[in-house]
């Protein structure tokens, strides 16, 4: 029954999202204010039928409901428990179903958090949203229903979820992924609305800032999660493959974090005003690609979707109506936007523009690697973009922003005299150099990456606590200090910092890794440096659902016993796959890491195996980490707040009177820009 | 409206960086087009298409009985086929949980003086009913084509 209660949620969901993409916006226009003031309990209907739908089908997980084909599909009745809920988002129709669910959650915030906007522009958000959330739900229940019956033949057990994903990670990764993804969903909406509107200012950029650094952060962090589960799950070792799975969430980070500085450029000093807009949409847009390219399984990739050409149809289509009406929109409404661009070279917005020049140079590249084989495919060349490539190609943005993150958050907006900078500037790159040229030394082998990779992010990080020292140096004490700054300062320097430990973390594990593949039996080991492997034994267990053969390892620093490891082959019962579970000693500055291969011979006591040293690798989660809580902590600051629109004034007699002519905003905004 | 000369002369710096940017962008794409690598089946292999010095992938299916394993070390010799032409592959790595022998498989590597392929790089899909499509393309143009409908289908 309650399965079929979902789909009728479901069902009904479509209604409200149909509803509001409707009625609300039609208010704005026909001036009707209870058809705009209806957004509010639309959204809320629509997140409620939403959660109810996914209480539901978490629920038959949990009950093992195996007449349900996506629970018999993905579930099992071995699987533990913690898993089962995972399972629920574990494959395509479900996690869409999560990824509705936390759409409409944002939608739903917006929706309590969004009553200080103009009725008719919190109207036209939420529209905007609703046409967005029409086209998620009418694909769940069009192309990926998950609450499909397998009757009246239903499975006894279901064929297990994939061994892969029972894992923590599992857990984590699609809600905070998604998270980020249909975060910008929000910005994009903002902008849709404000180019019906025809106005776009600097408070408008204030209230669509926070929503684009939340997105950002909770992507950061997703995209982090994936990069460590990847790391420890597959058995390869890599925290980064280029895989198209992988750049799918890459590319929106990329055109999100140029948006996020963007924003601030617009917030602050009201110009760069049709760049973010047009930001905005792509941003939403890649995300939408992203979705596609992994969903319809156009490219292989290690999440591998079953392949349905229908669904990637449907999305191709609902994709091309998004950016089709978005282009149309902003190229005939983007002139109502007035900017002023008035700066000189050496200040915040030059810096912050090459910033987005240059991120958005790179999301080129990542997406141009990332669909170039489906060029090629036209033109009947089969091939594939791997690792060399994007490594060839990436760093050459990426180089070129760290440079100049470390004067972009020194300068003035407007204007900056360089000259008052420069001999403290010059001072941290003698230093960053120095003390890089140091670290390679200490470290032994020279690499031109590393001396330079290093250098960059000491001058990243160095510049970041400089910029500290300049808010607060007037204040005297630490404390008045502290109260001196504001939480975007420290939000801002603290994701900064997090791009230099990442990036420390990037050039040490990629140049110091060293990585065995040997063949060893009981008894025998393996040198790494000061490290020594010996395999101890192998021994078969059974656990859970799943039978495993067991390593037991003893890793020696310079002859003294560090730990033991124990890294497992796994034979998954319900499903028969074969699953590879490496075992980590994890540390600060290096991870011992080791995977069994298979065994080689019949006795079972002779194994491949993969033996890694893993130098600063952690510092790679640990920076986007800090990126993501920087991202929380700029959040946190009060101007955000306190946001008052003037607008609000002029609205609130025609809430009243029940008429206002559209055309009168548009006049003022062109006085304003005018009066500039 | 007539535009300021300062505006026009800050249009001109825009359109310029624009244009500069587009360039590079351009060559570095360009060169790096010597980094993508190409898909070739055996059977081309066999006929002279591949690169020289160059690694690339090929793709078909591990032949019945033909992998061999050293007794001392990993390395492990096997051939791939696309049902007219045979590649012999040499590999000194772990092997992909799924490598078997009649199974698919993509492995990517250069082409050594005496015609062996010398693997960097062994792909074997994860999923057992799942072929890699490179796979299915090869054996459809050795003229071996495999009922996609029948290979591909998945969960159903």
């Amino acid at each position: 029954m309650y399965a079929e209660f979902g789909n009728y949620l479901l069902v009904f969901a479509l209604f409200m999202s149909i509803a509001l993409s409707v009625f609300p916006l039609a208010g704005t226009f026909l001036n009707k204010m209870p058809l705009v003031f209806s957004a509010r309990p639309l959204s809320i209907l629509l997140f409620s039928s939403l959660l109810g739908s996914f209480v539901c089908l978490a629920y038959a997980f949990v009950i093992d409901d195996f007449t349900i084909a996506y629970v018999a599909q993905h579930s099992n009745s071995l699987l533990p428990s913690r898993y089962k809920v995972a399972a629920v988002w574990g494959a395509h129709e479900g996690s869409f179903l999560l990824w509705t669910l936390i759409f409409s959650g944002w939608l739903l915030s917006i929706a309590l958090v969004g009553k200080n906007l103009p009725a008719k522009s919190y109207a036209r958000v939420l529209s905007v949203m609703g046409m967005i959330g029409c086209g998620f739900v009418s694909f769940l229940l069009f192309t990926s229903n998950p609450f499909e019956r397998t009757l009246p033949f239903f499975p006894i057990d279901g064929s297990d979820l994939n061994p892969l994903l029972q894992d923590f990670g599992l857990i984590i990764h699609p809600p905070l992924l998604y998270m980020g993804y249909v975060g910008f969903a929000v910005s994009f909406a903002f902008a849709i609305s404000a180019l019906i509107e025809g106005e776009w200012n600097a408070t408008w950029a204030r209230w669509a800032r926070p929503w684009t650094t939340a997105a950002w952060a909770f992507l950061t962090v997703g995209v982090a999660l994936g990069s460590w589960w990847a790391y420890y799950e597959l058995g390869w070792g890599g925290w980064w493959f280029w895989d198209p799975s992988e750049n799918a969430s890459l590319i929106p980070w990329l055109s999100g974090t140029a948006l996020m500085h963007s924003l601030a450029v617009t917030d602050k000093r009201d110009s760069f005003k049709g760049w973010t807009l047009a930001l905005s949409l792509s941003t939403f847009s890649l995300s939408l690609l992203g979705t596609f390219l992994i969903r319809s399984g156009v490219l292989t990739s290690v999440h591998s979707f079953t392949n349905d050409p229908e669904r990637g149809r449907f999305i191709l289509i609902f994709m091309m109506i998004v950016v089709f009406s978005a282009l149309v929109l902003f190229i005939f409404r983007s002139s109502k936007v007035k900017t002023r661009a008035n700066f000189s070279l050496v200040s915040k917005d030059m810096f912050l523009l090459a910033n987005n020049i240059l991120l958005i140079i790179a999301c080129f590249i990542v997406l141009y690697g990332t669909l170039y084989p489906l060029i090629a495919a036209f033109f009947d060349r089969k091939m594939s973009v791997g690792a060399p490539w994007f490594n060839m190609l990436f760093p050459i943005p990426s180089v070129a922003i760290f440079i100049l993150l470390g004067v972009g958050p020194l300068l003035n907006w407007k204007k900056h005299d360089i000259r008052k900078l420069a001999s403290a500037l010059i001072k941290i790159a003698i230093i960053s150099v120095v003390v890089s040229l140091l670290s390679v030394w200490l470290l032994g082998d020279f690499y031109w990456w590393v001396l330079g990779g290093l250098a960059l992010a000491l001058w990243v990080g160095l510049t970041s606590f400089y910029h500290l020292g300049n808010v607060t140096q007037h204040a005297k004490g630490l404390k008045n200090k502290l109260a001196k700054l504001k939480a975007a300062t420290i939000g801002m320097v603290v994701a900064h910092v997090g791009v230099a430990v990442l990036l420390v973390g990037v050039v040490l594990t990629s140049y110091y890794s060293v990585e065995k593949d040997v063949r060893l039996a009981s008894g025998e080991s393996q040198t790494i440096g000061q490290y020594r492997f010996e395999m101890v034994k192998v021994e078969e267990l059974r656990v859970e659902n799943y039978q495993s053969s067991m390593a037991t390892f003893s890793v020696y620093k310079n002859d003294n016993f560090l730990v033991n490891l124990y890294p497992e082959k796994r034979f998954y019962l319900a499903g028969k796959q074969v699953m590879t579970e490496a075992d980590i000693d994890a540390g600060l500055f290096r991870d011992l890491y080791v995977a069994l291969g298979e065994a080689l011979d019949n006795s079972g006591e002779v194994w491949s195996v993969r033996l890694y040293v893993k130098p600063f690798v952690r510092w790679i989660w640990l920076g986007a980490l800090l990126m993501g809580v920087g991202g929380g902590i700029a959040l946190a600051d009060k101007r955000y707040r306190k946001l008052k629109f003037k607008e609000a004034k002029i609205d609130i007699p025609n809430r009243e009177s029940g008429s206002v002519d559209s055309s009168s905003e548009l006049d003022l905004s062109d006085d304003v820009a005018v009066k500039q | 409206m007539p535009m300021k000369p300062q505006r026009k002369k800050r249009l001109t710096a825009i359109l310029a960086s624009i244009t500069g940017v587009a360039i590079v962008v351009g060559l570095v794409l360009y060169a790096g087009e010597q980094q993508v690598n190409l898909f070739i089946t055996p059977t081309e292999v066999v006929a002279g298409k591949a690169p020289k010095n160059q690694t690339f992938r090929i793709g078909g299916l591990v032949k019945e009985g033909s992998v061999r394993r050293s007794e001392t070390s990993l390395l492990t010799e096997f051939t791939v086929t696309d049902k007219v032409a045979d590649i012999y592959v040499t590999y000194d790595k772990i092997m992909p949980d799924l490598f078997r022998e009649g199974q698919g498989v993509v492995a990517m590597g250069k082409m050594n003086t005496e015609g062996i392929f010398i693997a960097s790089s062994v792909l074997a899909k994860h999923d057992e009913e799942y072929k890699a499509p490179e796979v299915l393309d090869a054996l459809e143009r050795a003229g071996h084509p495999v009922d996609k409908n029948e290979s591909n289908k998945k969960g159903e």
